[in-house]
């Protein structure tokens, strides 16, 4: 009841940065600062590649992908075992929008603080491009399309990769 | 000149092996995880890279936690002769690269005419080092820098003789050369380019050094490709060479190349080679196909 009663006195207290809120369907999490800079990396200009991923739509079909390539590759869908599935699709679609220049805000954590206890290696962060090429494939976004994405999701190996 | 080799190959082996190592016990490492063609295929001297250029990639499947490897073999069908190659190379920790390759180069009627026999054959072993100094090609696409490796081949041509007969100095030598790869996603681009310290006659078939030029040269090699699918690279490479011998000219190499990951094991290479002129025969031109397999 104490933390609740905090949880809420927080941005009065903090004055001003927005906190994350809870969103249906999903479980709690501790507060943090919700930023775009969040997202890992700076937006596209433009709304060039966003549109080739077919909008919106295009995006959460392709993240929709992904979550199935995960759950069925045994490399690394231990690492996933306890994760809010419907909490993780909507940010992954929020920071795949925001990246591509698409008219979002990324309310996700930061990708240090997502992922510093999961002990994930390089084989593990290349099973996951391997599985977001095959969703993207699979969803007919242009290879070079594919790769703007990619080119901006890579260097967050830095903080992704922590064995 | 192979102690030179084997000391120079200790001393690198010295930096790499404990910085890779470094908390875990020695035994344990990992195999497999990278994505698809960035260890390269394998040169037409063992090395990790392009068809006729080294590049800063390591080859095996292995990350900076495992020890990879692969085998190859390649064939070039030039106008008068024909070039086999094959070797096998080892990773270590995406970080250090062994390889050893043997060229066979068989002048078919050219030998005859040549006076040296019909499909009399120069052969030559290749043992090579590498060691990625900085960068990082694949993670590194928010930066300029490209991936950059030191490596050192040690070559020994097998028709001593002969060689010293057409005025090269030497039939076995030391390539020192520096790479630099860069794999430009958001332009779905690979580049390389790469400084050799050689005096290389034909890579080495040919000898080492010659009449008209004794001593090593600088001599740069660029490859440069487009990504189309992600099993699947198209470019061309160019590679200059020194012109070493007075009795035949040498051109510099040029090539236009397919390469196809089959899956995370196999890849195979097409391309078109030019060699120019070789042992006083011009426009060696043909088709190149290579196979590499490796974990």
């Amino acid at each position: 009841m104490t933390r609740l009663f905090f949880l809420a006195l927080a941005p009065l207290l903090l004055g001003g940065p927005a906190l994350a809120q809870d969103h249906p369907g999903e479980l709690p999490v501790d507060p943090y600062e919700v930023s775009n800079a969040n997202a890992g990396a700076d937006p596209l200009a433009g709304a060039a590649v966003y549109d080739a991923f077919g909008g919106h739509d295009g995006i959460e079909r392709v993240v929709a992908r992904l979550i199935v390539n995960i759950q069925a590759d045994t490399r690394i869908e231990g690492i996933f075992r306890a994760s809010d599935w419907v909490r993780l699709r909507r940010t992954l679609v929020e920071q795949f929008c925001y990246l591509l220049g698409g008219p979002c805000d990324y309310t996700g954590r930061d990708m240090t603080s997502v992922h510093t206890d999961h002990g994930i290696t390089t084989a593990e962060f290349n099973a996951l491009v391997e599985n977001l090429q095959l969703a993207m494939e699979a969803e007919g976004i242009p290879f070079r399309s594919q790769n703007r994405l990619l080119a901006l999701l890579a260097p967050m190996h830095g903080e992704v990769v922590t064995r | 000149m192979l102690s030179r080799f084997l000391c120079a190959a200790g001393f690198v082996l010295s930096i790499a092996l404990p910085a890779a190592a470094n908390a875990q016990s020695l035994p344990s490492f990992e195999t497999g995880g990278k994505l698809l063609l960035t260890r390269g295929i394998s040169n037409v001297e063992g090395a990790g890279g392009g068809g006729i250029v080294p590049w800063a990639l390591i080859t095996g499947n292995e990350t900076d936690r495992g020890i990879g490897g692969t085998a190859y073999t390649s064939a070039v069908f030039l106008s008068d002769f024909t070039v086999n190659t094959y070797g096998v190379a080892v990773g270590f920790y995406d970080r250090f690269e062994l390889s050893y390759t043997r060229q066979r180069f068989d002048t078919r009627d050219a030998g005859a005419a040549l006076g040296l026999g019909q499909d009399f054959t120069f052969e030559q072993d290749v043992f090579g080092a590498k060691l990625r100094l900085f960068g990082d090609a694949v993670y590194g696409q928010d930066s300029w820098l490209p991936q950059v490796a030191i490596g050192i081949q040690y070559k020994d041509a097998n028709r001593d003789a002969i060689v010293r007969a057409v005025g090269a100095r030497d039939d076995s030598d030391i390539d020192v050369y520096v790479s630099a790869t860069r794999i430009d996603l958001a332009n779905s681009l690979v580049l390389n380019a790469t400084l050799r310290y050689t005096r290389a006659n034909q890579n080495g078939l040919l000898g080492f050094g010659g009449n008209l030029e004794a001593d090593r040269t600088l001599q740069a090699e660029f490859s440069a490709g487009i990504l189309l699918t992600r099993r699947l690279l198209v470019g061309a490479e160019y590679r200059f060479h020194p012109d070493n011998l007075a009795f035949a000219r040498e051109d510099d190499w040029f090539d236009i190349f397919a390469a196809f990951a089959i899956n995370e094991h196999v890849s195979i290479a097409a391309a078109y080679a030019d060699l120019g002129s070789i042992a006083t025969f011009d426009d060696q031109r043909g088709l190149y196909l290579s196979i590499q397999a490796g974990f």
